[in-house]
């Protein structure tokens, strides 16, 4: 599928170590910045439970589930350490100051 | 036949250029060389060592009238070009027009001046040019003259230093959380900002200008969070932007930069541009190495041979005589990257690799920069580093693979610095003892009576043991705050507190952390310490709080929330629970439950329904009731001499004081309190981690109960004859607590380490309680201010929001 670039918003939207959510029709994907101003999009649901992961500590590039604490990495979506499974991630990019996403996957009407 | 060549703009770029194609065909160009500023070209990086008084403006002039002479070059310095003619190939200034065959832009960029109220006041100056040195030269001459530097990246320092180095008193106010964030991560930044604060330099993080002020001239400048600086002097550099306002007009493409290929050419093909009024393949550039390349493809381009520019990578080094910083290269975090972390506490150096694959691909140095050429070699060489990984951070010259020292941060301690604090005992005082004798943790006690009291200190006396007796002293192993660090808890809050750290950042460089920024378990610690010990310095950081502190909201298993209002000492009245009520209806909440507590639980809330159901409830005067936090939780109260025929004091009355008093408190775990009217104790006192009991004479106040995981009853901590002594005792018991306890043990598993007696001793004593209830006190005069009204605003209303909706956009 082609990339669709989406301006987002601001980098500065989303506070360091921190995250916001984007709604899409297949749930929230989670935008995180870290301390050296990089932005990762992963999907919000914790493959363990369903816990929202845009509300976790963020290290480094990784973010620890608010629920039951497992690492996921920001870059591979993997789950770190002796836990496994993976969330989804998607492109994202900063340039310029604005958040652009690759929406291809998540305007569309159906899981892609 | 000569070509006729014009260069506008005089600068480091351009005169590197001439350089080269002059040397290739001496004879080939007839040059006709503009710049504004009324001189040629001299070394711009030197004007530092210049505003320091350590080199003079003729030390570093770089071409001079007898080379320009020579190379047979029209000078016509002090003219600015004002239009570039495409069609008629033609640039005009204001003395008249001259032809090119090619041109060749090199304005560089002019310094950003943000447009606060005030920027055009004498006195206020940018820094980029020599007018711009001399004039900060001159203003330095006043004795005791005040200088505000506003931006702490490379030029601001350097001008900050060089005016140190001449005599003013200098403030640097920087928008960011730590000084030159573009080139060094927050650890390097802190290092940097010590070194700079010994010299002298007073440094405004997170400072944002408002205005500078003043009639005639500069005499302050005013930040947005209401401080003050006077100033004689305002040098603004906040940054550059490229120099592309001829370019514009003339119509040539036009990014950031002047848009320029690997060839250096424009869009028109007649037209070169270098330096940093170019933008290539989407990079600008601020560092003077990429543009002598740049250079040398300038000259081969108009020599007609073919030549490509690639951008090289840079390293930076501060012009500080004394401070020593590297960087280079690449040093975010990414996918597959690695990073290898060394401190030295003792001798303030900080290294940090950054390794993708088998390359290294960035390093920020800081204290011991020695090695900084040879990391900067392997990354432009892109090296295979696989088979020296293991040592690779100690350099060169060091293969053999030392280990990072534990013991370092006990080490670095000065003899001044206090290891016990219940008996002031100060680290000179316990290697002395261990210099006349002492060999084990008994002897320190019956000595120096180090470790005698709470014993919180012990890991820092057995460290010290460890330090200063070497292998006759084995250490017994604890366990450490995670895997960060090798310090347990106790100790990381005793170093915060001798070595007065008082940020994150301080926290980890001076007692080793093992990782850049910490974890999901130290941040969480670190950040209450942080904020229970310097309330005053040190803020608070909400993304190293859990959720539910952050959010200030219980997370729900579906990731929603529920939302609890304070009632006082459980009292309520129909005003409230009508708001409640309405709120309820209003946010369709599932689920409304009394609470264990003696207060209503609204479950079940959206996210962004937070701040708004938060400003309904504050409308009718409820604020947040902490739920969710390390902190006051509740004050839960019996009807006592109100309505009840047994009551023997106002415990209502008491419970409602003592929650007013303590409430936004944050701790190390959360704090529950009770008051029982009598020793029936409807209120469930014996269980709390306060819990009062009135009687006839007085109350009981009682200590380190508990009705969770462990059930324990609490302790009595004394009996007393009035509210107030109640209360007082109350307070200093929490303050104690607040200061020594390790993050989440809950009072009574604190008491159970340190003793009842010890805390009794503390808050018995008259002069001890007083400055535990002062500090208390001054603690909540920042804290105690209710999370809801906070966020009741617009911007916090949008940040709780998603922030975009894709939902109904179109697919494609
Ligand atoms: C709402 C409430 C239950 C209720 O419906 O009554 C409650 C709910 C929770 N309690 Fe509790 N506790 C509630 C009263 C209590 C009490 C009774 C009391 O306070 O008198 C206790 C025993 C007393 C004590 O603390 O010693 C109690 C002992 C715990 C414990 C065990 C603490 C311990 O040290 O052993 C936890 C776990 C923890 O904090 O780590 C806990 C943790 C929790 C958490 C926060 C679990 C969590 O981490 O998500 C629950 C949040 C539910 C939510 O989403 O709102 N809750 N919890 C009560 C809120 C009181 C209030 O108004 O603030
Ligand atoms: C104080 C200071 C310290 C620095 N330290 C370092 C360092 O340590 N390391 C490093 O790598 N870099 C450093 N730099 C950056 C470095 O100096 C620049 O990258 C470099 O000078 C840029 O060269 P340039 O030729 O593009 O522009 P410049 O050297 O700025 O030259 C541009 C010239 O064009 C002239 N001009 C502009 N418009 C016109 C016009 N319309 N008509 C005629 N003339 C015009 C200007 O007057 C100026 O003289 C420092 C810069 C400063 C100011
Ligand atoms: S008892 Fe357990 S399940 Fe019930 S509220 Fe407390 S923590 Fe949750
Ligand atoms: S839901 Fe994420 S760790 Fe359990």
């Amino acid at each position: 599928m082609t990339q669709s670039w989406l301006d987002i918003g601001a980098l500065e939207d989303i506070p360091r170590r921190g995250a916001r959510v984007v709604k899409t029709r297949h749930g929230c994907v989670a935008l995180f910045r870290t301390a050296a101003d990089q932005v990762f999009a992963i999907d919000d649901r914790c493959p363990h439970k369903g816990g929202p992961l845009s509300e976790g500590i963020v290290h480094g590039n990784a973010v620890t589930c608010p629920l039951h604490n497992w690492v996921f990495s920001l870059e591979t979506g993997l789950a770190q350490g002796a836990d496994s499974g993976a969330v989804a991630t998607y492109p994202a990019e900063v340039r310029q100051g604005r958040i652009l996403l690759d929406c291809a996957r998540l305007i569309a009407g159906r899981a892609a | 036949m000569k070509r006729r060549l014009v260069v506008i703009g005089a600068g480091m770029a351009s005169g590197r250029a001439l350089e080269h194609l002059l040397a290739a065909d001496p004879g080939g160009w007839d040059v006709t060389l503009f710049n504004a500023e009324p001189r040629g070209n001299y070394n711009r990086i030197m004007l530092s060592p210049v505003l320091s008084g350590e080199k003079s403006y003729a030390e570093i002039v770089t071409h001079d009238d007898a080379w320009y002479a020579a190379q047979g070059i029209t000078c016509r310095f002090g003219e600015a070009i004002t239009a570039i003619d495409r069609a008629a190939r033609t640039v005009t200034c204001a003395n008249g027009t001259v032809a090119y065959d090619k041109l060749l832009i090199a304005t560089g960029s002019a310094p950003f001046i943000i447009p606060v109220p005030g920027h055009k006041l004498p006195g206020v100056v940018s820094y980029r040019d020599l007018d711009d040195t001399n004039a900060m030269i001159e203003a330095s001459a006043k004795p005791g003259g005040k200088a505000v530097v506003i931006g702490g990246g490379l030029l601001g320092l350097e001008a900050a230093a060089g005016l140190a180095a001449r005599g003013m008193e200098v403030t640097v106010i920087h928008l960011m959380g730590h000084l030159m964030e573009r080139q060094l991560d927050p650890a390097a930044g802190y290092l940097l900002q010590k070194d700079l604060e010994k010299r002298g330099l007073r440094i405004h993080c997170k400072g944002a200008t408002k205005a500078i002020l003043g009639t005639n001239r500069v005499e302050a400048v005013l930040l947005e969070d209401g401080t003050v600086y006077a100033a004689d002097l305002v040098c603004m550099a906040v940054g550059i932007r490229p120099e592309t306002r001829l370019a514009n007009s003339a119509a040539l493409e036009v990014g950031r930069g002047i848009t320029v290929n690997d060839q250096l050419c424009t869009s028109d093909p007649d037209i070169l541009a270098l330096g940093e009024c170019v933008e290539h393949d989407g990079q600008l550039f601020g560092l003077v190495a990429p543009l002598y390349d740049q250079a040398k493809v300038v000259a081969a381009t108009l020599a007609g041979t073919h030549a490509a520019f690639r951008p090289v990578q840079t390293a930076t080094k501060l012009k500080v005589t004394g401070v020593d910083l590297f960087s280079a290269g690449d040093f975010a975090e990414a996918e597959g990257r690695e990073d290898i972390v060394f401190r030295d506490p003792a001798r303030g150096i900080y290294k940090r690799l950054v390794i993708e694959g088998a390359r290294l691909i960035g390093a920020v140095m800081y204290g011991d920069t020695a090695d900084g050429a040879w990391f900067f070699g392997l990354i432009k060489e892109a090296a295979d580093i696989t088979a020296m990984r293991d040592t690779l951070i100690f350099g060169p010259a060091y293969q053999g693979g030392a280990q990072t020292d534990p013991l370092a941060a006990v080490a670095a301690l000065p003899p001044e610095a206090e290891i016990c604090g219940c008996n002031g005992i100060c680290k000179g005082t316990i290697t002395a003892a261990i210099g006349a004798g002492a060999s084990s943790l008994a002897d320190i006690r019956a000595t120096t009576k180090a470790s005698a009291s709470c014993g919180t200190c012990t890991g820092l006396v057995e460290q010290l043991l460890a330090v200063t007796l070497g292998d006759d002293f084995k250490l017994p192993t604890a366990q450490p705050v995670c895997r960060c660090t090798d310090l347990t808890h106790e100790d990381v809050r005793r170093l915060i507190k001798s070595q007065a750290l008082k940020s994150m950042p301080a926290v980890m460089q001076e007692l080793g952390w093992k990782t850049s920024c910490g974890c999901h378990v130290c941040r969480p610690a670190l950040n209450y310490y942080l904020l229970a010990d310097w309330p005053l310095d040190y803020t608070d950081d909400a993304q190293s709080r859990f959720v539910n502190e952050r959010n200030h909201a219980n997370i729900q298993k579906d990731g929603t929330y529920s939302v609890v209002p304070r009632m006082w000492g459980g009292m309520t009245n129909p005003r409230e629970l009508r708001a409640i009520a309405d709120a309820a209806d209003k946010y369709a909440i599932p689920a409304v439950k009394v609470t264990g507590g003696q207060r209503i639980d609204l479950l079940g809330v959206k996210k962004e329904h937070l701040p708004h159901i938060w400003a309904d409830l504050n409308a009718a005067g409820l604020v947040s009731g902490h739920a969710y936090s390390k902190g006051l939780r509740t004050v839960k109260t019996c009807v006592g001499t109100d309505f009840c025929r047994f009551g023997t004091q106002d415990s209502t009355g008491l419970g409602i004081k003592l929650e007013q008093r303590l409430w936004g408190s944050w701790t190390p775990h959360k704090v529950k309190l009770a008051v029982s009217g009598c020793p029936r104790n409807c209120a469930e006192s014996t269980c709390k981690d306060v819990g009062i009991i009135c009687v006839d004479s007085g109350f009981e106040v009682g200590v380190g109960g508990a009705a969770g995981m462990d059930l324990k009853h609490t302790e009595p901590l004394a009996k007393v004859a009035t509210e107030a002594e109640a209360i007082d005792l109350t307070v200093a018991f929490v303050q104690l607590y607040r200061e020594h306890a390790k993050y989440l043990d809950r009072p009574y598993k604190w008491l159970a380490k340190v003793g009842l007696p010890w805390v009794q001793q503390q808050v018995m004593d008259p002069a001890i309680r007083a400055g535990l209830i002062e500090r208390f006190d001054l603690s909540q005069t920042v804290y105690q201010r209710d999370p809801w009204a906070d966020r009741a605003t617009p911007a916090a209303q949008a940040a709780f929001a998603p922030l975009a909706d894709l939902t109904r956009e179109a697919a494609e």
